[in-house]
């Protein structure tokens, strides 16, 4: 009995420790966007509250939680509140199966770091990037405007399309690994990163990562100045914060992602395992930023014509490649 | 295939100029330290200007108040004993006014002028209404020569072409030939 309430205790804390640094590190991934997109634009970006402008993601918080909460007239009104919970929530329980460090041992226990070892993992962060375009979806469809749901048909479409390229990119992953458990597809990365074997899957993940994160180049559903702000035109507030979020959770969540899977995990020299996972996270998300300070928006027959017709079959192609070498 | 490289080429060539961007100095000018000197003719906070001998300009005609789109001009003409007008009373409601210039271009004795100044923001929008003692300054702002009376006008009961008190002499159009 004492050892389930131990267990709990221990899990409750590892929670608590995750969504505090995801949250943190989300708002501040706010901020790393916009001073380092504001460089590569050759401008200064948030310089005014605090040093190098690092109270901005707190002075934002504070104005969207004191901002009114306003619903449409005709809205839909229980989807358009419960809309947001879905995109942050999905988000937020992806990371549960990202492994960030080996087990350690306290008082005689072993205790794994990752809040749950799920031996599909990889399915059950499929099925939670999936549901997450119901946030999307939802609260397009909810809000009774048409920008909203054009922006939420065409983060459908695209979700439908990208997902099928995120998850054939990942089955040369699993042949390798041989586990669809995250932890030991990380494990089995302890000589080398799988990235140096599966440089096109990497590529092609990497790709349809960003698209699945609706950023830039792939950011259809948002797209500004077509759409307004599609999806979440019509929120406002902490709720409209809630999709922003989602939006920075889940880049950080498959910037841990491309970490397990192709760059080694937690693995690393010298520093700390959650150090490394961190450090790449940040780095993944500074190479996204980069593309985002780069590239322009995609017509969405080109954004359908990469997805099907490009990193499908070229998904497909690598997974035969791969078997085939496993085979000999 | 020829296609496929001038496409990686070109994301490889906009990813590098990017990349160059991270160590250039930012080019922004960075406001309330920095303020960028504005040009004579920038349309901002409004004066009442006087004429080179010091008198004021304004004759309180309200053309200024007419051509404003937004009325936010006001004014009360009255007379002086000899016989010319000024304005009693002026107003501009500053929280109305959009700025425009139209006034400036309304007023035939070059009396209000815009200025660059155009740090006008107040907590109270009343303090914003500036009353003529306000708006009155002590220089000719822009146009430092121009004086309206000096012009011959037209012949009045108080007396002919050029007749008027201060008045130059009506030019001959006819010796002013380049």
């Amino acid at each position: 009995m004492s050892m389930w309430i131990a267990g709990i205790i221990v899990l409750l804390i590892k929670l608590a420790v995750v969504l505090v640094v995801l949250l943190l590190l989300a708002s501040y991934l706010v901020w790393l966007e916009r001073k380092f997109l504001a460089r590569l634009q050759i401008r200064y970006g948030p310089n005014r509250a605090g040093k190098f402008g690092l109270l901005q993601p707190i002075a934002d918080a504070v104005k969207l939680i004191a901002k009114e909460d306003t619903v449409p007239a005709e809205a839909d009104r229980l989807i358009f509140l419960l809309a947001p919970a879905i995109v942050a929530g999905t988000a937020l329980l992806m990371f549960g199966v990202v492994p960030f460090g080996s087990d350690i041992t306290l008082w005689g226990q072993k205790i794994p770091l990752v809040i749950s070892d799920i031996n599909v993992g990889l399915l059950f962060v499929f099925a939670l990037s999936s549901l997450e375009v119901y946030g999307v979806t939802l609260g397009g469809w909810a809000s009774n405007s048409k920008f909203s749901l054009l922006g939420g048909i065409r983060g459908a479409a695209q979700m439908i399309s990208y997902e099928l390229a995120l998850g054939l990119s990942l089955v040369p992953v699993v042949m390798y690994a041989r586990s669809l458990s995250l932890v030991d597809i990380v494990n089995a990365q302890e000589s080398y990163p799988f990235i140096l074997v599966q440089p096109i899957s990497f590529v092609i993940f990497f790709i349809a990562a960003i698209a699945e994160s609706k950023r830039i180049p792939f950011d259809l559903p948002e797209a500004e100045n077509e759409l307004g702000a599609g999806y979440h035109m019509e929120y406002s507030g902490m709720r409209f914060g809630l999709f922003f979020l989602g939006e920075y959770v889940h880049m950080q969540v498959f910037g841990a992602l491309l970490a397990v899977f192709f760059l080694g995990g937690w693995h690393g020299p010298l520093l700390p395992p959650w150090i490394w996972l961190l450090l790449k996270i940040i780095a993944i998300s500074l190479v996204m930023i980069w593309i985002r300070g780069t590239l322009p928006r995609l017509r969405y027959d080109q954004l359908m014509a990469i997805g099907w017709k490009v990193l499908i079959p070229a998904a497909l192609l690598n997974i035969l490649i791969t078997g085939a070498v496993l085979l000999i | 295939m020829n296609s496929v490289w001038e496409a990686i080429t070109a994301l490889a060539a906009g990813f590098a100029l990017t990349f160059k961007h991270l160590f250039r100095k930012p080019i922004t000018e960075q406001y309330p330290e920095f303020k960028r000197p504005l040009p004579a003719r920038s349309r901002a906070r409004i004066i009442l200007t006087r004429d080179p001998d010091g008198a004021e300009r304004c004759v309180a005609c309200y053309l200024c108040s007419a051509a404003c789109p937004v009325s936010c001009i006001s004014m009360q003409s009255a007379e002086r004993e000899d016989g010319r007008r000024y304005a009693a009373w002026f107003r501009i409601n500053f929280a109305r006014c959009i700025y425009c210039g139209l006034c400036e271009e309304a007023c035939p004795t070059s009396a209000i002028q815009l200025t660059p100044d155009f740090e006008n923001c107040r907590r109270d929008i009343l303090t914003l209404v500036y009353e003529k003692e306000d708006l009155l300054v002590d220089h000719c702002g822009k146009d430092t020569q121009y004086n309206f009376y000096t012009y011959a006008g037209i012949v009045t009961g108080e007396g002919g072409k050029g007749t008027h008190v201060k008045e130059d002499e009506p030019v001959d159009v006819k010796s002013n030939m380049p």
